[in-house]
């Protein structure tokens, strides 16, 4: 009896794992390149068709006179890393739902009728979140600058718009394959807004702010220094943007004007320890709630840093490396009272019909902060719209919030790149915007005015 | 139209099948074999129409019209073994034979569509096995000292094993089988059944510190003979098999955690010593960093099982052939990819049944040598299906072994239905409603009578 009843309950074991992994791993194996079973669905389905939110035709596949297949993207350049392609190996929304595109979920009646006529059957449709409006606005504001810039709903975690550059044109892809690959240095298939890692700079200050608050929560209001427009500490220097002089400065103002002598000298007081506790739930050196391609950001403190190096932390200087992606997602965080929702691309799957595949809703991450020092930090970048560095965001018909930041990125001072992070309105945020413009020159004056452009989009502000 | 049965077929295969399972559980209800009449009964419906709707869109998709005849073919012999059976043994216990026919056929149909030669080739050896099977309960009723014989088992096993390993051929990195007159043996096949009986009798005897002592040397030759021919599965099946032998004969835990103790520093000496065994670990714990190589075949078994869905893309609509040895140790992939994972979940509840019946029957034996050899060869049989779909769906490392009746393989057909036998012949003595001689007159006018059945095989 024991031994009838041990093996029984092996086998439920057994029938368990099965059913779970047979069920939780479909889109993972289906996906997976030594998986023969994609081409033999290539060969009865025809790839199904992506949309932008309201409708907007981003990606189809034509049959040609002869029978030829050729996948055609209306918008060219504008979608290249969001939509991706599929003619060498698969990139963005195509390789991200390929699961659902080559798959036919017409009902069997049609499917009968396309057999008879020895036609393929229609692919599932993909509808995502982009926006193809915003997305042509912020294509726009980049005009011939590298970077990236990314809008998100922070309520919803969807992904309105996503702009790279240097971009491509996904219809030429295979004739212009070679010329691509070979120009190592331009990049110009890595999507910057997930993969492209670069120093936060000044934005990574509202990491330091939310850290010192944490440490001193009763007495971080009563914050005062007195900024020369420099502070040494041993051997290192750290120098204020141009070497201005702030003056007496608190919190606020420190994070306002982007004073860096003042968040160097707050860096002196963090506890490594707790600090290392706080990158960790927003999420550096780990994995990020994303179903695409993406690369981690990185920020280890060690014990051993010593004073310079935790003044370079502090400023988003030194080792500290953040994708677009992941400051937006703090970004959010910050705007949706500390809740991350986790960033989605797709919305919803469509049979070649109409009938509804499959739907995804909004989904919380969890919170990477309190709600009050979610509100704090709020306030925080309201002023620097306001009294600070992103002033070319104020007197709009909406109130913008924000972070500039000019990060240095090699030993020739000059150069830097151009960062702003940031949401509008503040009172009711609504979309999320993160810029990065490689080697620009300052935030407050590259980055800001092209977040504005795409807030003025979404907003439906008109004077721009 | 073709069209539209394929894809209603998938939704009527598991219909029909969860509700031959469910009979097969439904039996249990009855605790005399005479009650259970209506049930097998509709076990003998549903069967058939399992068959049919699987083999109705083979048929289809293939438009070939021999399958037709094959699949007649399939089911005369199919019913006419139940019906003979029937005749013969009218108190055999008919859930097992039915289990046995219900996957032959489920097995004919798979091997039709993955390849029709082996198809044909496991129907003639599954005829010929039955055949055989005819007269095996006969036998064991007949013979009424089967434990005297211990030595002679324990000396044909290490013979025939230690004979492959010094002679066979090698096939796939293992020595499992040679030739015999054309046909391909894998004796460890066979062997088991008289490792099972050797081990029952030599527990039956006495269960003395010492006799335990002299059963773990001998089973322990086996099984090294059997690791040094790299054949694995059944290694550690014979392994099982003795471990719970040895417990049911003594009821002393104490063996039980001592054999597995054993086991579990053999399976730890063999993970250091063969480089073989570290390749299986390595496939199972992460096939994904070396599909190129040692991963491939649990990998491609896996995107098999992935993209079958609850109720399978449809017979003839996946590509279960690109996993190697598809229709010998990873059948079941296969199964699941074209009739689902509602279908599979099916087939292993019926597997189950069979053991679970097989334990109940143990349980009645008043001799221990008889309940030893059937709890035995009812374990021996379970742990293969264990091994072989555990190792399919990446459970447990994989070992190479077949899943009973379906795998293709006439050493694996055929052991299996003279096991099945065995355990009828096993069941009928405990039954002890079965008078050998005073039946064997019966039956023989019975079957001279103008049957259905006579011209049918």
């Amino acid at each position: 009896m024991q031994v009838t009843i041990s093996v029984v309950v092996i086998f439920l074991g057994m029938m368990g794992y099965f059913t779970v992994y047979a069920m939780t791993h479909r889109e993972e194996l289906f996906n997976n390149s030594y998986n023969g079973r994609q081409q033999i669905l290539a060969a009865q389905n025809r790839r199904g068709e992506i949309y932008a939110r309201n409708g907007e035709k981003l990606a189809e596949t034509k049959v040609d006179s002869s029978g030829e297949e050729k996948r055609f993207y209306p918008y060219g350049n504008l979608f290249s890393h969001a939509i991706g392609y599929v003619d060498k190996g698969k990139m963005g929304i195509e390789s991200q739902a390929n699961y659902y595109l080559i798959q036919s979920s017409i009902p069997v009646a049609s499917r009968a009728e396309m057999g008879a006529k020895g036609e393929k059957n229609p692919g599932d449709c993909v509808y995502t979140t982009f926006d193809a409006d915003l997305q042509e606005a912020a294509d726009r504001a980049m005009g011939i600058y590298k970077g990236a810039i990314i809008a998100m709903d922070p309520k919803t975690g969807e992904i309105l718009a996503m702009v790279s550059k240097p971009d491509f044109d996904p219809n030429e892809i295979a004739a212009q394959w070679d010329k691509i690959v070979e120009d190592e240095e331009s990049g110009t298939l890595v999507n910057r807004t997930t993969q492209g890692l670069y120093p936060p700079g000044s934005t990574f200050k509202i990491v330091t702010a939310l850290e010192y608050i944490r440490e001193n929560p009763e007495t971080y209001s009563s914050y005062r220094f007195t900024c020369n427009g420099s502070i040494r500490e041993g051997d290192s220097v750290i120098n204020c943007y141009h070497g201005t002089k702030h003056g007496e400065v608190d919190l606020s103002r420190s994070f306002a004007k982007s004073c860096n002598t003042s968040f160097a000298n707050i860096g002196l007081m963090l506890d490594r320890e707790m600090f290392t506790d706080t990158l960790n739930t927003l999420l550096f050196n780990q994995e990020l709630p994303l179903q695409c391609v993406y690369n981690q950001s990185s920020l280890q403190i060690l014990k051993e840093d010593d004073n310079g190096e935790m003044m370079q932390n502090a400023i988003g200087q030194g080792r500290t490396q953040i994708t677009p992606i992941h400051l937006a997602m703090i970004t959010c965080a910050v705007a949706n009272r500390g809740i991350l929702m986790k960033p989605y691309m797709i919305q919803r799957v469509e049979s070649a019909e109409g009938a509804k595949i499959k739907e995804f809703s909004p989904e919380e991450y969890g919170a990477l902060m309190s709600q009050k020092e979610a509100s704090l930090l709020k306030g925080y970048m309201e002023d620097v719209v306001m009294n600070g560095t992103g002033s070319k965001l104020s007197g709009l018909s909406y109130t913008a919030a924000g972070k500039t930041g000019s990060a240095e990125f090699n030993s020739k001072k000059e150069e830097s790149h151009a960062w702003f992070t940031g949401f509008a309105p503040a009172s009711d945020p609504q979309i999320v915007v993160t810029v990065i413009i490689e080697g620009a020159g300052s935030g407050g004056d590259y980055a800001v005015p092209m977040a504005r452009r795409v807030f003025d989009a979404y907003l439906g502000e008109k004077d721009s | 139209m073709g069209y539209y049965i394929t894809e209603f077929s998938k939704y009527f295969i598991v219909l029909f099948a969860s509700f031959y399972t469910y009979e097969c559980f439904a039996v249990f209800r009855y605790e005399k074999e005479q009650d259970r009449g209506s049930i097998y009964v509709r076990q003998y419906i549903f069967m058939f129409l399992v068959h049919l709707s699987c083999f109705l869109p083979v048929c289809i998709q293939t438009g070939q019209i021999e399958y037709v005849f094959f699949f007649i073919f399939q089911q005369i012999g199919i019913y006419a073994m139940i019906a003979l059976y029937h005749m013969i043994y009218p108190n055999a216990n008919r859930l097992v034979i039915n289990n046995m026919c219900y996957l032959l056929g489920i097995g004919f149909i798979i091997l039709t569509r993955l390849s029709y030669n082996k198809a044909i080739r496991q129907f003639v050896i599954a005829v010929a096995s039955f055949i055989i099977a005819l007269f095996v309960p006969n036998l064991m009723t007949r013979v009424k000292n089967w434990k005297e014989y211990v030595w002679f088992y324990g000396a044909a096993g290490i013979i025939s094993l230690g004979a492959v390993l010094a002679l066979g051929a090698v096939t796939n990195g293992s020595k499992l089988s040679f030739y015999l007159f054309g046909v391909r043996f894998q004796p460890s096949e066979f062997i088991k059944i008289v490792f099972v009986f050797f081990i029952a009798s030599l527990m039956s005897r006495s269960v003395t510190f010492f006799n335990v002592a002299l059963s773990a040397v001998a089973a322990g030759a086996h099984i090294v003979i059997l690791a040094l021919s790299k054949d694995l599965g059944s290694a550690l099946i014979y392994f099982v098999a003795y471990v719970v032998i040895v417990y049911v004969a003594t009821g002393k835990k104490r063996y039980l955690l001592a054999g597995l103790a054993g086991g579990s520093g053999a399976a730890y000496m063999a993970y250091r010593l063969f480089w073989h065994v570290q390749v299986r670990v390595q496939a199972w714990r992460d096939p994904w960093s070396v599909i190129d190589n040692q991963g491939y075949q649990i990998t491609q078994s896996l995107f098999a099982i992935g993209c079958g869905g609850l109720f399978g893309l449809g017979i003839c609509q996946g590509s279960p052939s690109s996993i190697p040895y598809v229709e010998m140790d990873f059948i079941f992939s296969a199964i699941t990819e074209e009739l689902g994972v509602l279908f599979s979940l099916c087939l292993i509840l019926v597997y189950v049944s069979s053991f679970i019946m097989f334990m109940q029957i143990a349980m009645t034996m008043k001799k221990m040598f008889y309940r030893l050899t059937v709890t035995g060869l009812g374990i021996t049989y379970i742990f293969q299906v264990f091994l072989t779909i555990g190792g399919g769906i990446k459970f447990i490392p994989l070992t190479g072994v077949t899943l009973p009746f379906i795998s293709y393989g006439g050493s694996s057909v055929l052991s299996m239905i003279i096991m099945f036998s065995v355990l009828q012949g096993l069941y009928l003595i405990g039954g002890k409603k079965y008078v050998a001689k005073k039946r064997k007159e019966e039956i023989w006018e019975e079957e001279e009578e103008p049957g259905d059945y006579a011209g049918d095989d």
